[in-house]
């Protein structure tokens, strides 16, 4: 009883107060935009910049070129070759990650006040004067050659591999951006150059800095690193056409578990209805024990140890995908217990007291996001390459809990496809075939 | 010369003892309870930590997986809970829950806003002595453990080739049993082993409280001792006593085929001394002989093996030295395609020889030194790992004062120590080594 009643007053019992999350928006004057968290208690900045893009800029027959690039940004640059490069990285105690996706680089760096100039013109090096030398790039190309051949041999590399190939059409969405074994061994350096200039421009950088440094720094050091970039790269990709169809996709591969990936369409983030697909997904599969995927194939059934649902909207598509892994002899049960899910929550939707837990657990969770420089830096620029104002933080929970059962519900009717849910699965699943046609 | 070089080690070392005095406090509740708070008041977020003094080496023979099965088992009903309840109740208040278990713990932390602490210890209190199976939650919950060990090791060459040369390293304890548990043993798990692991470990004076966050040190010991300092301390825990390893006198060797790897390499592993309570020094020692070897990029293997070489695509040395017991100083290279992994092996021996030969670059050692040093600094912004610094560490037999000393005592290690830990522990008769191969080739 006791804890019925902790229950309900926790459930009613307005969020406390939020950190304090004061966004200044910076301009250089060299005329860049970068949003600024100060925090000076701890000597130190995280710094991050996204240029949007990405992958999907790479040049049609050149896959895997931006990715290769993007890991040789830290094999050498100016002066410094590679190993005088991470030499002098160590030296300074600072970290540079550099990191290629489908729809951006991603440059996470982080250095100590003490040695902030030092450390500002080693990030400058690398993005703007890599060096691209013959040697570092014939051991990087063996390194992403061998991932991509792991990837051949890795039963979820295969699954993601095959749904995307059905998902996104003749999109780059739909091929691994590492590119294939023949594309990244024909790579010369004069691509990795093209891909570089394609990527790298003013026009498609968002900032966010959070820690020791105030605005009149920040500025100064943004145009230190990104100033003499030039004004645009490559035009941006074009949107894709989600064109999965339903059905099940049995991909041969000889291990005891059979790992599924499975979806259809799914939501823009700037979509009206974002929020109350949002709030549909946490109440269907969203990570947590309380989901109906969780509770139906992993607590009551024991399917598998982790059943997955999310949205995934891409810059250029918008995708519903989950995932699940089970024994080959009981993936065709897993299986069979998602397409109910699915089933029911497009024909009945969700409950008012399953909306409420919902809300309150993203409500109450989002304010637990904002702790660390790392992390801050990172929302900021989030925030900004999804276009959201810069007092989005403090609306964010409204927009949740505006949404209402009947407008929840009456997007589950459009968003739950069951005809249209695709299972790729990896494995020798038993009682399951191939049904679906691309 | 002495002097300077005096007045330099004092500089060095100022911000690791600031941070350490500011951030940490530490207290034992009168059942025996001990309790550690690290204050970050930047966020109004708590994490909430009860690490147990039981891992997966306490197990009984037979009943491999036992620990991390109870792990599954206390989100189930408690006395006052129903089966599911715990989580649903963390997810209400915006929180997020799980656990975790290793050879020498098991741990179960909530992130929540920081006014939800009373409820979180309360439910946590809770689950410390009053769980309520049924014969349903062991069958299933077994099922889902059976698939977690397909997902993590079964569908994973690595993992299983992992597995076998843990299993060779140790010849007499515990350490050489997988932490998820052999997959027959496993099978087998029951009622009565969950529960007798759970009576024989799990209470106040096993257990040690981390909450770290946006809370006082005096909120944290009035929550602790409402909820926590009523539960009677249990007389009848046991020191860990655990089989000890025999000198190992014998080089052993681990050949795994799998027609799933496609990337073959040679993985050694030395048997190695860990950090013990005021005996920290060797362990140092190692854990900067493995950033010398193999760190990054600036690292002696790599140096000579990716880039002068050019026989390796990938080298790595690795040592934690956090453990209750002996652990391992483990090495690893990936050839290029075309080289044999007995050529890799044998590089990887005559470079390691060299490093000994050679000596310590003293340039190289002041790049690892800065690295320790600004660590510190970067690992204030990350208040929950620090919090796991300490629960996994004093579950490991350390204190307090040893984890706070831990980074002057890497600042202290000195070229020769690194050379003479190297000799020490790099014995091919301490050794494993181990080969990931593709599949056996069939003769036509």
């Amino acid at each position: 009883m006791k804890h019925v009643v902790a229950f309900l007053v926790a459930a009613f019992v307005a969020f406390p107060a939020w950190a304090e999350v004061d966004i200044q928006e910076v301009t250089s004057p060299g005329g860049l935009k970068a949003w600024l968290v100060e925090e000076p208690s701890i000597p130190f900045v995280a710094l991050e910049i996204q240029f949007q893009g990405g992958a999907s800029l790479d040049v049609p027959g050149k896959r895997g070129s931006t990715i290769l690039m993007t890991s040789l940004l830290e094999e050498g640059a100016g002066e410094l070759d590679a190993r005088a490069f991470a030499r002098r990285g160590e030296e300074l105690a600072a970290s540079f990650g550099f990191d290629a996706s489908d729809d951006n680089i991603s440059v996470t760096a982080r250095f100590l006040t003490e040695t902030q100039d030092e450390a500002i013109e080693l990030l400058r090096a690398a993005l703007q004067e890599p060096r691209f030398d013959d040697d570092a790039i014939e051991r990087v190309r063996r390194q992403l050659l061998t991932n991509i051949r792991s990837d051949e041999t890795d039963p979820r590399a295969l699954a993601r591999r095959a749904f995307d190939a059905a998902a996104y059409g003749d999109h780059p969405y739909a091929t691994s951006p590492d590119g294939t074994e023949d594309s990244v061994s024909a790579l010369t350096r004069d691509d990795l150059v093209t891909a570089h200039h394609n990527a790298f421009a003013r026009d498609r950088v968002v900032i966010g800095a959070a820690g020791n440094i105030d605005a009149e720094t920040l500025g100064r050091v943004i145009d230190a690193v990104l100033g003499d970039l030039p004004e645009s790269g490559a035009p941006m990709p074009t949107q894709a056409e989600v064109s999965i169809t339903g059905g099940i996709e049995v991909v041969p591969f000889d291990t005891p578990q059979s790992v599924a990936i499975f979806g259809h369409a799914g939501v823009e983030r700037d979509h009206p209805d974002f929020f109350a697909a949002y709030l549909l997904n946490q109440v269907l599969g969203a990570g947590g024990f309380e989901s109906r995927l969780t509770q139906e194939v992993r607590v009551k059934r024991g399917l598998t140890y982790g059943v997955y649902s999310y949205l995934s909207p891409k810059d250029y598509a918008a995708t519903y995908q989950g995932s699940v892994s089970s024994a080959n002899d009981r993936i065709a049960e897993a299986v069979d217990v998602i397409r109910d899910e699915w089933s029911k929550i497009a024909e009945n939707g969700v409950t008012e007291e399953e909306l409420n837990a919902a809300k309150l657990y993203l409500t109450g969770a989002y304010p637990l996001r904002f702790d660390g420089n790392s992390n801050i830096a990172g929302i900021l620029v989030g925030m900004q390459a999804q276009g959201l104002p810069i007092d989005y933080i403090a609306t964010r929970n409204d927009k949740v809990n505006a949404v209402t059962l009947e407008e929840a519900n009456a997007v589950a009717k459009w968003l739950y496809q069951p005809d249209n849910l695709r299972f790729v699965v990896v494995g020798t699943p038993e009682g399951l075939e191939t049904t679906a046609s691309n | 010369m002495l002097r300077r070089a005096l007045i330099a080690a004092t500089v060095l070392c100022a911000p690791v003892v600031a941070w350490a005095d500011e951030m940490v406090t530490h207290f034992t509740l009168d059942n025996g309870m001990e309790v550690v708070v690290v204050e970050d008041h930047r966020a109004p977020v708590v994490q909430h930590m009860v690490w147990y003094r039981a891992g997966s080496a306490d197990e009984p023979a037979g009943t491999s997986g036992v620990a991390h099965f109870l792990e599954h088992l206390l989100f189930k009903a408690t006395d006052t809970l129903e089966s599911g309840e715990f989580s649903r109740v963390v997810s209400a208040n915006g929180g997020q829950d799980n656990a975790f278990t290793s050879y020498d713990y098991t741990a179960y932390f909530q992130r929540v806003a920081a006014d939800r602490l009373d409820l979180m210890m309360q439910m946590e209190a809770d689950r410390m002595r009053n769980i309520r199976l049924t014969e349903d939650d062991i069958l299933t919950e077994r099922q889902v453990i059976l698939e977690e060990r397909n997902q993590r090791t079964e569908n994973n060459p690595r993992a299983l080739f992992g597995e076998q040369l843990n299993a060779s390293q140790y010849l007499n304890h515990r350490y050489g049993v997988p932490i998820i548990g052999w997959k027959h043993e496993m099978e087998r798990l029951d009622m009565d082993d969950v529960l007798a692991f759970y009576e024989a470990h799990y209470a106040p004076n096993n257990a040690i409280l981390v909450v770290s966050g946006d809370v006082t040190p005096e909120e944290v010991r009035t929550l602790a001792e409402q909820h926590y300092g009523v539960i009677p301390a249990n007389p009848d825990i046991q020191p860990r006593a655990r089989s000890e390893e025999p000198p190992q006198n014998a080089e052993r060797r681990v050949i795994f085929h799998d027609p799933r790897v496609s990337t073959e390499y040679v993985s050694r592993s030395y048997i190695a001394p860990e950090r013990n309570p005021g005996d920290q020094e060797k362990a140092a020692a190692l854990r900067i002989l493995a950033e010398l070897l193999g760190g990054g990029t600036t690292s002696y293997l790599t140096e000579k093996l990716q880039f002068e070489e050019q026989i390796a695509i990938y080298t790595g040395a690795f040592y934690s030295g956090t453990s209750l017991d002996e652990t391992t100083f483990d090495v690893v290279i990936v050839p290029q395609p075309g080289i044999a992994l007995e050529d890799a092996e044998a590089a990887l021996d005559r470079v390691l020889a060299q490093f000994i030969e050679d000596g310590v670059d003293t340039e190289a050692m002041d790049r690892i030194k800065m690295q320790v040093r600004a660590s510190e600094i970067y690992a204030r912004d990350n208040v929950d790992g620090i919090a796991n610094r300490y629960g996994r560490a004093m579950t490991s037999g350390l204190t307090v004062e040893d984890v706070q000393v831990w980074p002057d005592l890497l600042q202290a290690v000195t070229e020769e120590d690194v050379i003479e830990a190297a000799r020490a522990v790099l014995r091919p008769e301490g050794s494993v080594t181990g080969y990931l191969m593709k599949a056996a080739e069939v003769s036509q």
